[in-house]
């Protein structure tokens, strides 16, 4: 089994978003980047669903510019065993669909893992546009996942509950707890990572077809009214009276 | 061309973020000086979609295939994509839910369209562009994103637009059909689970919302968030630590890497306020915050805030929403 797990290189979620003076960029100053929280649930159950089939391979997929491949020997040193970068910053997620499209075709993946969706752009797109420039299912988001042969059964999170769905290989699924636990890298890993087979491939395809003409900040508080402990109940009218949200 | 809504109906009603939706597909049909088609999918009636009159909708098309009462990825696609062709649409309004961007986003590649998702606003169409603004990391900032394609669709994040009513108008339902093929059922779930809700609100469409965090101190004490929450008709949250422990199921974890809400009314309950759970709750239009440190970041999000002892401050507030009724 190949699976193609595709990872985003995201600001750690701790960062407190600012913009450049012109509102046209995020400032990466004194930014920790991380892999995608999402994209972590997906490598890792591609790593434990190889090690119970004992065989198969773990590809692990970027697209980035340089900056990012301390992540991608991250990915590496969890368990991947080797990886592809595409040379260019993800413009959006059709520019990014495309690039993993064309991979997967190439490489003949069977399993296409990705996370839900990326936590700066959270555009819940790019799973269900792989599977459709590919022509094959998608299963967005997925909590559970395991292989049996070719088929795959998932748990899909619906609003209020789930369904349980089962397709074949090829597929591609977007990943969410609880489906594993998320591996963080071992020492042997980190050394083993420096030699394993990292590929950077030019980018193909159309241009995107969205672009970011400005960014904006969510207006801040007023500040807070504070209602003594001991009539917590004046809460109550205020909510309906003053607020009017009861 | 016109803009066609996609509204999501389950057990005959149709969902309220599909009411926002339309509400929103007719506004922007105004703008544009056309008018809005729905193509309804899930178990509907055809009161219920007539009534789509009064979000503005002048038509509804509704395909009887049994087998579209559950979600089904491709069949839906198929569906849309040959209503949209049918209307001409130009313009395709959804739900940001898992249904809307699980469609939308294979949509967009079959009818070559830009894609904008979790849009909190109306367009803006002045100027040549066609721009919407939208949520961008987890909460914590907007973008507004140029659609550059003849196509577009828009996915509507939940509690963003307010669904208007004028009531008494009603909207024509036609039959449609897709002429759908076994093969496009061949993704269809094998089996649908529900959560079970015991009269309880769903979080991601509630309009209430009340969160708990660590210092509710165990899962044994959310009996007290469960009667403030029941008595104000919210749905029950909480925070990223309770939720890894285990105290709570993970769909109800808000925050960046859960989910994130928009609801009128937020009140957290012995929740810090991390940034990681701010991003998933800034949205919201009021904020309580009951937390017994003054010194908890989240009193600074907040609009209202109690400084006291959650176990002390939750059945106040409980007895004091029962008298009001």
């Amino acid at each position: 089994m190949k699976f193609l797990v595709c990872i985003s290189n995201v600001p750690d979620t701790t960062t407190k978003i600012t913009f450049t003076p012109d509102n046209k960029e995020f400032n990466k100053t004194g930014v920790q980047f991380v892999i995608n929280p999402w994209d972590e649930y997906a490598l890792t159950r591609a790593i434990e669903l190889k090690e119970a089939a004992g065989n198969g391979t773990v590809t692990v997929l970027n697209v980035g510019e340089a900056d990012t491949e301390p992540n991608i020997r991250k990915a590496l040193a969890i368990g991947a065993d080797d990886a592809i970068r595409v040379n260019a910053a993800p413009q959006d997620a059709y520019f990014v669909a495309e690039q993993i499209a064309a991979i997967a075709k190439e490489g003949a993946y069977d399993v296409i893992l990705m996370g839900k969706e990326s936590i700066d752009y959270n555009g819940f797109q790019v799973h269900g546009m792989v599977g459709e420039l590919l022509g094959i299912p998608t299963v967005a988001p997925a909590m559970k996942l395991d292989l049996s042969g070719n088929t795959a059964t998932l748990e899909r999170e619906i609003e209020g509950g789930k369904e349980i769905v089962t397709v074949n290989t090829p597929f591609v699924a977007s990943c969410q707890q609880p489906m594993c636990e998320p591996r963080i890298p071992n020492m042997r890993g980190i050394m083993t990572a420096r030699t394993k087979p990292l590929k950077v491939v030019p980018p193909v395809g159309e241009p995107a077809r969205t672009t970011v003409a400005e960014f904006a900040l969510p207006p801040k508080k007023q500040g807070v009214k504070l209602i003594p402990a001991e009539s917590a109940g004046d809460l109550i009218k205020l909510l309906r009276n003053e607020a009017k949200v009861i | 061309m016109s803009v066609l809504v996609v509204v999501e109906c389950a057990d005959g009603e149709v969902k309220k973020s599909s009411l926002e939706v339309a509400s929103y597909g007719a506004q922007v049909a105004a703008q544009l000086g056309t008018t809005a088609t729905a193509i309804a999918v899930g178990e509907a009636t055809e009161a219920n979609l007539a009534k789509l009159g009064e979000q503005g909708i002048t038509k509804v098309l509704y395909d009887a295939e049994p087998r579209l009462k559950e979600f089904v990825n491709n069949a839906y696609t198929k569906l849309i994509a040959t209503a949209s062709e049918q209307e001409q649409a130009k313009i395709i309004v959804l739900a940001n839910s898992n249904i809307g961007a699980a469609v939308g986003s294979r949509l967009s590649v079959r009818l070559k369209a830009s894609l904008a998702t979790n849009v909190v606003e109306l367009p803006k169409t002045d100027g040549g562009q066609f721009v919407v603004r939208r949520g961008a990391f987890s909460g914590k900032a907007f973008s507004d994103v140029v659609l550059g394609s003849d196509r577009k669709i828009i996915a509507v994040k939940k509690n963003s637009i307010e669904a208007k009513h004028e009531a008494g108008k009603t909207a024509e339902v036609a039959s449609f059909t897709a002429q759908l093929s076994d093969a496009d059922f061949a993704d269809a779930p094998t089996q649908v689970v529900m959560q079970d809700q015991a009269g309880g609100v769903l979080l991601p469409e509630a309009d209430k919302v009340v969160s708990g965090g660590r210092g509710m101190k165990g899962p044994e004490n959310w009996n007290l968030i469960e009667d403030l929450a029941k008595a104000l008709g919210a749905a029950t949250a909480c925070s990223k630590p309770v939720s890894d422990v285990d105290w709570r199921p993970h769909h109800e974890h808000v925050g960046q890497t859960g989910i994130t809400v928009s609801p009128n009314l937020y009140i957290a309950c012995g929740i810090s306020g991390a940034i990681q759970h701010l991003a998933g709750v800034n949205s919201s239009k009021v904020i309580v915050v009951i937390n017994k440190d003054p010194e908890a970041p989240f009193f600074k999000a907040a609009d209202y805030g109690i400084v006291g002892d959650v176990f002390d401050v939750l059945p106040k507030l409980t007895a004091a929403v029962k008298e009001l009724s």
